[in-house]
């Protein structure tokens, strides 16, 4: 498109538009002003959050969801302080998202003016990279890179920083002829996808040699959409599979080669069979301390083959025998390529009796709970489970942060990559009510559920106020303890049952009235018989909100549980499996 | 450069890292911001255009006790900035730095003795006050280390280092263009 003039907020928006955005999630302000005015003509959905934290988390949830960027819009100042966290969450779990903030004028810029911010110092290490614009003419190109930096490599948030002078549109310094970028001018960004071909050749003969193999996939299996070419690696090769909580639907839970969560609360058989296994195929993952526990003392056994698009993962935490750095799909596509080349079904070892020892374990201590006794408030997991059992198999799970979102991940059965969110590196509370709207917005077919606490529900529940307003119909289940409940956990397990200033209580705020007052429906749930009905019948509002209050066990305690920098050797399990 | 043992009983180790880096507002604030987040410890930092004005050159002294020179390296290349890193090998690359310092010459026997040194060590003098004396020395980092040793007889006022600069030895025969540092 040529000879068009355009101001600077014009052209933020034509350039959004050129991107394929469809939607931005955020808020309003002096310095952003002037953008938010030609958005009125524009073809983007707006959504008007309350608080700039929850654009940044919806614009996540949407891109877990969807696979698109998410964007988010916000003033200067306190609302780009406001993003800090939602950038952070993103970076930590790498997930494409763009950030645009308005800013003083350039020549306020450094006079502490009013709502003035470094978002750019600030969010220099929040996010993978950002911009402060100078010149209304980079606009178009600052945009364009910034998508592509987002989106490619190892996916993360990139925010632009835009001063307010070149967007007004009466501003000398806003007036622009619009070019259609072209390219990427990074000499430093050069993100390799392609697994070196040796390295491949090398982890294949790893994986034919192998004993006790097992796959241990991560979030970079979603990021590169690689959960078909992940399937046919371990159907190939009969090696069983963990997913961590950044890959939970990576590889369906149904499957019998599915070993499922591993870490600090995951199951037994997967912790163990990362323990004693003598080959690890980590598939973007990154031996988060969640998961390996103590280092020194994690799968001291394993040789590792290590695949990550980010090549500083690689030999970062633990040791790669054969590091490949690359995108997750090309490689694992390459080494079923290389695998069935070399004959592996004949090629590999006999596994039966590692696969037996496996079995063994998953009878031997399967996930499981106490039964509800009569009188008692709900048990967290029955509620889960009765909710997977009525909600359709594509259900999207969003979860808060706790042992709700433990529980969440155990008791849920994950067939279909993208139907889990959550926030795993950063652990951010209230992050469930924002990211399960903005994953409604992305996907508005599917049925939508936040799987949350009572304390995560605070932080953020101003935001389904935003769902009403636009008719997004999430579901909140509140797993409402009337406790920190985590944090609890570890009190009672290793603080001498001293509950500091865990106690939130489970009656103030009335859950039901407060969702009542912002536009959702409200539902109060405290004995077993009514769990079923009640989400039946929220899962028949399709036009508004629906939060339901379960009132939940206050001492319940998620098991399995490997104590922060223990041996995962030393995991916890449930009492009711302990030799007497 | 002191070998002072950290918290963690680490002796440092040094690598020296050239690193070149798109001339951009901000550049040496992720560097130092991604040294200072990661713990990784630098020992000196000299930073300049180049002839291509896209383009600075950064010399970086690291210390590798605190991190491996690899994670280092590639969380460095992270940055979207930074467009290449070479490891320069010591014995193969030709290292200046240059101190200026100021020193007490309070009697004319120390004066002396000062320009004594200050002809040893093929240095030079800046400028001269009735009690003072400024110098200067480039060379590699042991020599101005023997240097600011001996100028502490006289009592330093005010000194200045402006940490290592460095680049490739020379090849002496046709390799073939074979480079003698790393490139990362
Ligand atoms: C923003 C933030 N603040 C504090 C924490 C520490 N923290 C982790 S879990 C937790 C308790 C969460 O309580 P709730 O939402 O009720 O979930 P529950 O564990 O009871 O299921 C806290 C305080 C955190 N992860 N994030
Ligand atoms: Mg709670």
């Amino acid at each position: 498109m040529k000879d068009m003039h355009l101001d600077g907020a014009q052209a933020v928006l034509k350039a959004l538009e050129y991107e394929g955005v469809d939607t931005v999630f955020g808020m309003p302000g002096g310095a952003i002003l002037p953008v938010y005015d030609p958005l009125m003509e524009s073809s983007i959905r707006h959504i008007l959050v309350r608080h700039e934290q929850g654009a940044g988390h919806m614009a996540s949830g949407y891109a877990h969801a969807t696979g698109r960027p998410g964007v988010a819009m916000v003033t200067s100042g306190p609302a780009a302080t406001n993003m800090v966290t939602p950038l952070l969450d993103a970076y930590m779990d790498s997930i494409p998202m763009v950030c645009i903030t308005g800013q003083v004028a350039l020549p306020a810029i450094g006079t502490d003016a009013f709502q003035e911010a470094d978002t750019t110092g600030i969010t220099m290490s929040t996010t993978k990279h950002n911009y402060l614009v100078t010149d209304v003419n980079e606009i178009p190109q600052v945009i364009h890179d910034a998508f592509h930096l987002a989106t490619t490599g190892r996916p993360g948030p990139v925010l632009v920083d835009i001063p307010k002078d070149l967007v007004a549109a009466g501003s000398p310094k806003a007036q622009m002829e619009w070019y259609d970028p072209s390219g990427h001018d990074l000499p430093g960004y050069n993100p390799r996808t392609e697994g070196d071909p040796a390295a491949i050749a090398a982890a294949v003969e790893l994986i034919i040699a192998a004993e006790r193999p097992v796959i241990y996939s991560g979030g970079g299996i979603l990021r590169s959409r690689a959960a078909q070419a992940l399937l046919e690696l371990a159907e190939l090769t009969g090696i069983p599979v963990v997913t961590t909580l950044m890959n939970r639907g990576g590889f369906p839970d149904d499957h019998p080669q599915c070993l499922g969560m591993p870490g600090m609360h995951g199951n037994y058989t997967a912790v163990m069979a990362m323990q004693e296994s003598d080959l690890l195929i980590a598939l973007g993952a990154r031996f988060d301390d969640r998961v390996t526990g103590d280092r020194g003392t994690f799968a001291p056994d394993a040789k590792v083959i290590h695949v990550d698009i980010d090549p500083a993962e690689l030999s970062k935490v633990r040791h790669a025998h054969v590091p490949i750095a690359g995108d997750a799909n090309a490689i694992i596509s390459a080494m079923v390529g290389g695998l069935r080349a070399a004959g592996v079904a004949d090629a590999q070892p006999d596994r039966s009796s590692w696969h037996q020892r496996i079995s063994g374990w998953q009878e031997k201590y399967p996930l499981t709970f106490d039964d509800h006794q009569a009188g008692d408030l709900l048990k967290p997991q029955a509620v889960v489970e009765t909710l997977r059992d009525n909600t359709p198999d594509d259900t999207i799970v969003v979860a808060g942060v706790g042992q709700h979102q433990m529980w969440a991940s155990q008791h849920w059965t994950f067939n279909h990559p993208y139907t889990w969110i959550n926030s795993g590196g950063l652990g951010t509370m209230g992050y469930a009510v924002p990211a399960a709207i903005g994953a409604q917005v992305g996907m508005p077919d599917r049925t939508v559920w936040a799987i949350d606490g009572d304390g995560c529900f605070q932080m953020t529940a101003q935001e389904l106020t935003t769902a009403a307003v636009e008719k997004i119909p999430v579901k909140i289940a509140i797993l409402n303890n009337g406790y920190l409940g985590m944090v609890r956990q570890w009190q009672e397990l290793f603080y001498d049952e001293r509950f500091s200033e865990t106690h939130l209580g489970a009656n103030v705020p009335n859950y039901k009235m407060m969702a009542e007052s912002m536009g959702c429906v409200g539902f109060t749930v405290d004995s077993p018989e009514a769990v079923q009905a009640t989400i039946e019948e929220a899962n028949a509002i399709t036009d508004r909100p629906v939060v339901i209050d379960f009132r939940t066990q206050h001492d319940e305690k998620v098991y399995p549980m490997v104590p922060a920098g223990a041996s995962n050797s030393e995991l916890i399990i449930h009492p009711s499996q302990r030799e007497s | 450069m002191s070998d002072t043992i950290d918290t963690a009983g680490n002796v440092p180790v040094w690598h020296t890292l050239m690193v070149r880096v798109e001339n951009k507002a901000g550049v040496l604030a992720r560097i130092a911001g991604l040294f200072s987040r990661r713990g990784f410890n630098i020992e000196s930092l000299a930073v300049a255009p180049t002839d291509d004005d896209r383009f600075s050159r950064i010399t970086i002294v690291v210390d590798v006790s605190s991190a491996s020179i690899d994670q280092i390296v590639k969380q460095l290349d992270k940055l979207i900035n930074v467009v290449e890193i070479r490891e320069l090998n010591p014995a193969t690359s030709i290292e200046r730095e240059l101190l200026l310092a100021t020193c007490l010459v309070g009697t004319a026997e120390d004066r002396r003795d000062l320009l004594d040194l200050v002809q040893i060590f093929d240095a030079n003098v800046l400028n001269v006050g009735f009690d003072q004396l400024m110098v200067s020395l480039a060379g590699s980092q042991r020599r101005l280390d023997d240097f600011e040793a001996l100028l502490g007889r006289y009592g330093i006022v005010d000194i200045q280092r402006t940490g290592k600069i460095a680049l490739s030895e020379l090849a002496k025969v046709d390799d073939g263009g074979m480079q003698a540092d790393t490139a990362r």
